[in-house]
């Protein structure tokens, strides 16, 4: 009789939206409280922890994403107002940019053609598939514009999701490092680079870990780096031939 | 009605972007085009009025949590991935390496250049 309730229960809340949308909002509070706890380490960012988390909790109640998705989407919705909220950092930023626009102009244009085409020839040439290639493409900007973009040249958004994701982790982990050897110690400069390269992650870093003046230029890369992204990326992927 | 206004704000800017995207098929994402909508209108208009900012910076603020739902659908792809898995590492950290060291260098030389040469104008 119990067992029957329980049962009944399990059917209602895997078809209802809320049970997904709960379940998010709760592995990204519990994968918060684990960053804290692991000295907040970019292995163990609070996103990839609480998209492991979930992923797990759907191999365990064996849902698929499509189910998943329907409670979940309501947060994803709001990736698109997010990305024009962009505007904001990049309004309050605009003296500082009008003062370094010379730098701005070729380190953005120079810094977006590397990370597309390194990305996209290193993956061609160790044999990915296109799909895979066309993925990878935008991995260095902030989410919600790969994967408009992914969507847009044919790539998968999902998986550009998760490899942009991993690339802020990476960028987190080998950023600092290089600053080291290549001894940069402008602010400016160290937060500019981990904004375009590593986007939302960058720039959280660096707030945390460089500076205010670094985490408001990572901020500020983040936003034009997406928007040069956007309109540069599909003319480059054509080249390839992709 | 602070946050309604602001939502507005955004979701108009968006609307317009996705309209402009799809009439002229554009390869650039609609939300895109609305922050740019937005950024020439709040240079037009020369200020943030206060509901936008208060509903635009809460939406960045939790910005991460945002990625976590398409994030978990990596799990679609694990079949790619496990084929893919070592060009998708080398390819992330050799690529992002690069990145960072082509921007730093070339931002730095730049910046250089650009400062002595405002000295050498003085």
């Amino acid at each position: 009789m119990n067992d029957f309730g329980l049962a009944k229960v399990w059917v209602y809340l895997a078809a209802s939206p809320l049970l997904h949308l709960f379940a998010t909002l709760l592995a990204f509070i519990v994968a918060s409280r684990i960053n804290r706890w692991a000295g907040r380490t970019p292995l163990l960012h609070p996103v990839i922890v609480a998209i492991a988390l979930l992923i797990g909790f759907l191999f365990l109640t064996d849902t698929d994403y499509t189910t998943y998705f329907e409670g979940a989407q309501f947060l994803h919705f709001l990736l698109g107002p997010a990305t024009v909220a962009l505007a904001i950092p990049l309004y309050d930023h605009r003296e500082r940019v009008r003062r370094m626009l010379w730098p701005i102009v070729v380190g953005t244009l120079t810094g977006v053609v590397t990370a597309v085409i390194s990305a996209v020839g290193i993956a061609m040439i160790l044999g990915a598939g296109p799909e895979t290639v066309l993925s990878l493409a935008p991995k260095s900007v902030t989410s919600p514009i790969a994967m408009g973009v992914a969507e847009k040249i044919g790539g998968i958004p999902s998986l550009t999701a998760g490899l942009v994701l991993l690339t802020g982790v990476v960028g987190c982990i080998v950023g600092p490092w290089i600053f080291r050897l290549t001894r940069i110690t402008d602010p400016t400069i160290q937060g500019y680079s981990m904004g375009l390269a590593a986007h939302g992650f960058g720039t959280a870093y660096c707030f945390a870990s460089i500076g205010s003046v670094a985490g408001a230029f990572s901020g500020l890369a983040m936003g034009t780096s997406g928007l040069v992204t956007a309109f540069i990326l599909p003319p480059i992927v054509h080249l390839f031939g992709l | 009605m602070g946050l309604i206004i602001g939502m507005s704000i955004l979701l108009g800017c968006q609307f317009l972007g996705e309209i402009i995207s799809r009439a002229l098929a554009l390869p650039v994402p609609g939300p895109v085009l609305g922050m740019l909508i937005l950024l020439i209108g709040l240079i037009t208009r020369g200020s943030v009025p206060g509901s936008l900012r208060t509903m635009g910076e809460g939406l960045l603020k939790y910005l991460t949590l945002l990625f976590v739902p398409a994030g978990v659908g990596l799990i679609q792809h694990f079949g790619l991935i496990g084929r893919e898995i070592g060009i998708l590492i080398i390819t992330l950290i050799v690529s992002t390496s690069v990145t960072l060291l082509v921007t730093s260098q070339i931002l730095q030389r730049v910046a250089k250049k650009a400062t002595s040469s405002r000295e050498g104008d003085a």
